[in-house]
């Protein structure tokens, strides 16, 4: 495993930090004229997703995580796990619930979304920024209410709910922002 | 033709930048002070424990390229008795993000019979004029260095006890502290804490602790505490962008004092298991001569100019930073 110095540290570098990997996001030399060296460094730890503020000095060093961020298809899930394929290799990778975390909410079979395997194993799946999903539950349309704003709960396929405007009715397809959960617009059914 | 190809400054601040050495000068021949070249490679280097030399090889000798114009000018008051000053290029081996460049332009005065109170109003004159185009009126604050640390914690930086500053450091910043000693602890509550709040303006912060006089007298306080006249001017243009900009002392003219000082650096450095480098026996020789009663003070020219300028990063003011050089 490679280790990495202060002065390899840079935006995107991948280094394990107590035990997690976590990926560079900022870097920036603190030095007094007269005084010791520091890098103050700010690193997201990507088993959690929180960001971490932490000030290194010069004599410290990293070892480098072994993160990688890979397409994949979505294939099934068996209730436990969430079953991916990579489409060049068709090698399968099984991500468990901690991996999945909310993106289990929108992954429809055969989507593609972004694996990021640690030690070759998922520890991050992210779904699409934008997906189209049909509505399988809701309260009924109101016909002439276009216009109008005025939300309700609808459940989607993958079983997300989210706001839709009041004319939306089951077997529309809507299209969804995954990061937000906000609904975008209605989508012509495939 | 990749990114780096080309010049990392946009040529409005080739402008800016030759107007501002244009106003510098301007401003010191106004005020008789003689504008000097100094060598920037030389046999000897500085001692201080966390500044590191860029070597260079001539006819088999090693040589050091200054990070100060600072002891050669210290040599030249010694035997001309006048004021003097020097816009030069200086190096800092390793130093190298958004607000440090390893080559970069320092602008360096000495003023004979000042101290360091005078000699801070006349960076702030000159601060003053060289930012009167974006800031019409600059505010200008002084403060101790113990009243920057009593206002916000209320702790004594001079007397304070090692552990309770490293708890307060501690409670602020994440860090591996093995080791970090009272200096460290303190430079560190003041660049992550002090220095980000400080006001839109010039702030001149001195009477430093005695642990880090560097080249300034050590002098008791009006508390009767042993303090460095050194002094710091920090330059914000907006909030929350303030950076150290000037280093002053009122200088130490003992050449034995100074000698037990190179010494106690060189300690430093051998505990830290830093390298040694030659001692500048000629400058020790010029303060056994004798030099005048003066205060000196050494401007980061390039930082002055992100500020004038409002730029994000010290590679936007050079013709070229060093990732292009």
């Amino acid at each position: 495993m490679a280790t990495y110095s202060i002065n390899d540290f840079r935006t995107g570098l991948k280094v394990m930090l107590d035990g997690d990997p976590c990926n560079i996001v900022e870097n920036e030399l603190v030095k007094p004229g007269k005084g010791q060296a520091f890098n103050r460094v700010k690193l997201r730890n990507l088993a959690t997703g929180r960001v971490w503020d932490r000030t290194f000095r010069g004599s410290e060093n990293l070892e480098s995580a072994d993160v990688v961020d890979r397409d994949m298809e979505y294939l099934y899930t068996d209730g436990e796990f969430w079953h991916f394929m990579e489409p060049e290799s068709f090698e399968q990778f099984a991500a468990d619930a901690k991996a999945v975390a909310d993106a289990a909410k929108w992954l429809r079979e055969q989507d593609k979304c972004v694996v990021t395997l640690f030690n070759n194993a998922p520890l991050v799946v992210t779904p699409p920024n934008h997906v189209e999903l049909e509505v399988t539950e809701t309260d009924p349309g109101l016909k002439g209410d276009t216009a109008q704003g005025g939300t309700k709960p609808a459940t989607l396929a993958t079983g997300a709910v989210v706001k839709v405007p009041l004319f939306m009715n089951i077997g529309d397809v809507v299209r969804v922002d995954t990061r937000t959960g906000e609904y975008l617009g209605r989508a012509t059914k495939d | 033709m990749s990114d780096i190809d080309l010049p990392s400054c946009s040529p409005a601040l080739l402008q800016a930048r030759a107007d501002l050495n244009y106003k510098v000068r301007e401003f010191f021949r106004m005020r008789q002070v003689l504008e000097v070249e100094v060598p920037i490679l030389a046999s000897s280097f500085v001692t201080d424990p966390f500044i590191e030399p860029v070597t260079a090889r001539n006819a088999g000798q090693t040589y050091y390229l200054q990070s100060s114009p600072e002891y050669a000018m210290k040599r030249l008051l010694a035997d001309c008795q006048h004021c003097i000053y020097a816009l030069t290029k200086v190096f800092r081996a390793g130093e190298h993000g958004s607000r440090h460049n390893p080559e970069f332009t320092m602008l360096e005065w000495y003023r004979v019979g000042l101290d360091d109170h005078a000699l801070m109003a006349e960076v702030g004159d000159l601060v003053t004029q060289l930012m009167a185009e974006v800031v019409p009126q600059l505010s200008i604050y002084k403060l101790s260095y113990r009243q920057w640390f009593t206002q916000r914690w209320q702790i004594d930086p001079h007397t304070i006890a090692l552990a309770d500053l490293r708890a307060l450091g501690k409670s602020l910043i994440e860090i591996d502290d093995t080791g970090l000693d009272k200096d460290a602890w303190l430079d560190l509550l003041v660049t992550h804490e002090l220095e980000p709040s400080l006001p839109v303006g010039l702030t001149f912060v001195y009477d430093f602790p005695a642990s880090q006089a560097a080249l300034a007298r050590i002098v008791n306080d009006e508390q009767g505490t042993p303090v460095a006249r050194r002094f710091e001017a920090y330059l914000a243009s907006a909030p929350g962008k303030a950076m150290e900009l000037a280093n002053g002392y009122w200088e130490l003219t003992c050449a034995q004092e100074q000698r037990q000082r190179f010494d106690r650096d060189l300690a430093r450095r051998r505990a830290l298991g830093l390298p040694g480098y030659p001692v500048d026996e000629r400058l020790l020789g010029a303060l056994a001569r004798g030099i005048p009663t003066c205060a000196g003070v050494a401007l980061g020219v390039d930082r002055l100019l992100m500020q004038q300028q409002g730029l994000k990063r010290i590679s936007q003011t050079l013709s070229f930073d060093f990732s292009r050089a």
